[in-house]
């Protein structure tokens, strides 16, 4: 098996089955009692977390494949923010049904009155656009280069999906942080000369081995 | 500017306030009035104190039951003591029922210092004795819009306060939980200003829905709600309903409160639900 038969046929699959587990078990807790007293708050703030997360390990992505020199590993970018996706959808559509509980007016002062609220709908609506372009047919259709440059959407995304967390909390701000810090070494792994360094660090070790993947 | 209507509800038709802060045994007095006649067919069914098969711990003994409840449907045992806002155990919900079980809440001193005649260092034991143990059973709102029903089982703050004769100085009442890192983890990072403290106007504190909770279901009151005792303010938000405390004091002046301290826009001093 060759190492992309081996993404393909193994570890693809494998990620999308472990993806679903979360969603597998707050779906059994939301119906059995599992999930504690406030089953609602407690689906709404966990598929919220999940989508935060998922959205974070998309990210990590392409730092990984410069750093690693393993090039298969894009294969999974887009599985992974499809789940970001996914997730941020759920926790969207049971804040519409139990919290607002389908009252547009609602949403709307919600929207305008609570900062968090707003923050919230700025980390997820990209997310839209980035989903309905996720496919090959779209990529083509818009050409790599539009393509990418909508899709850096996602860092208004995590950026505001970040802040609504910050936001939220009451108190105890030390979970919102510790994304916050993930998201910004994320963000620094960006930054072209550490990009470069990631790189440059690779190709001079072992160039030979990335160059033979590729 | 403020341009006025002229009232459009007439003076004599306000219900008078005393009616209104009674209407329960108002609308009580009328409906048995009503009821006298079907009362002598039916057997009078005396209600029975709050049960949980899933309840466990000490049970409270002498519990009698009082005027001041509500037929809403209870919370679970189960619920009751696994959701919670208590900081001083950790910020998840869950937190209190796993980290709060090595609390000792006995022996426990309560402390009653500031403008009154008789300030004192009482065992809770001492605190409690002279008063009867009444069943209440409140809604207990958060301000995180979730609210559970609870059959707690205490004594109303007026007639313990008046014990120690505050003076007429004595216009807020302050609250302080206890502040034991060792034993109350949540303490050792600094989410809120510990320890907690709370207040009430002391007309507030007097009213005969407050009461001091040393118990829930009939039993003693496990440490993650609040042990040994803890205040229940019942048209209050939880946060005002302090737990685990250590030290009442009277005061003049409006005392500071740890929520209203943390986040003044968001938590007020008179924060009725």
């Amino acid at each position: 098996m060759t190492q992309l038969q081996l993404v393909e046929r193994v570890l693809k699959p494998a990620v999308f089955i472990i993806a679903l587990i979360p969603f597998a078990y707050l779906l059994w807790g939301f119906f059995t009692g599992g999930i504690g007293a406030n089953p609602v708050n407690e689906f709404i703030r966990e598929t919220g977390l999940w989508g935060l997360r998922l959205l974070l390990l998309t990210l990590c992505v392409t730092p990984l494949r410069r750093i690693t020199g393993w090039n298969p590993i894009i294969k999974f970018r887009r599985m992974l923010g499809l789940y970001a996706f996914f997730y941020s959808a759920l926790h969207l559509i049971a804040y519409l049904i139990f919290e607002a509980e389908l009252s547009l007016v609602y949403v709307i002062k919600d929207a305008v009155y609570r900062m968090y609220i707003t923050v919230g709908w700025i980390g997820l609506l990209p997310l839209v656009p980035l989903a309905v372009t996720s496919t090959d047919g779209m990529l083509r259709r818009l050409g790599g280069k539009r393509w990418q440059q909508l899709h850096r959407l996602v860092y208004v995304a995590a950026v505001a999906s970040v802040g609504h967390y910050l936001l939220l909390v009451k108190a105890d701000l030390r979970d919102p942080l510790f994304y916050l810090a993930v998201f910004l070494l994320l963000m620094l792994l960006r930054l072209p000369p550490v990009a470069r360094q990631l790189s440059g660090l690779r190709s001079s070790e072992s160039g030979r081995a990335a160059k033979g993947i590729r | 500017m403020l341009i006025r209507k002229p009232s459009d509800i007439k003076s004599s038709e306000i219900t008078p306030e005393s009616v209104y802060l009674n209407r329960r045994s108002f609308i009580r007095g009328a409906g048995s009035i009503a009821g006298a006649a079907a009362s002598l067919l039916v057997p009078g069914s005396a209600a029975a104190l709050a049960t949980d098969p899933k309840a466990s711990g000490e049970t409270l003994d002498k519990i009698s039951e009082t005027a001041f409840s509500t037929e809403e449907a209870l919370t679970p045992w189960k619920d009751v003591i696994r959701y919670n806002n208590f900081y001083e155990f950790g910020t998840n919900k869950r937190d209190p029922y796993d980290n709060a079980q090595d609390f000792k809440p006995r022996p426990w001193t309560i402390k009653v210092i500031g403008e009154c005649e008789k300030p004192g260092d009482l065992d809770l034991e001492d605190f409690l004795k002279p008063h009867a143990l009444e069943e209440r059973i409140y809604r207990l709102r958060c301000v995180e819009a979730w609210s559970m029903v609870v059959p707690w089982v205490g004594v109303p703050l007026a007639p313990i306060l008046k014990r120690f004769e505050p003076t007429s100085k004595a216009k807020y009442v302050a609250f302080r939980t206890l502040f034991n890192p060792g034993q109350m983890p949540g303490q050792k990072v600094p989410v809120l200003d510990w320890p907690y403290v709370e207040g009430l106007r002391i007309d507030e504190a007097m009213h005969p829905l407050t009461i001091f909770a040393v118990g829930l279901y009939g039993r003693v009151l496990p440490n993650q709600n609040g042990a040994p005792i803890r205040l229940v303010v019942p048209w209050k938000y939880g946060f005002k309903s302090i737990k685990s405390i250590v030290t009442i004091r009277f005061t003049e002046e409006e005392p500071p409160t740890s929520w209203n301290v943390a986040a003044p826009h968001e938590y007020g001093f008179y924060r009725d639900a």
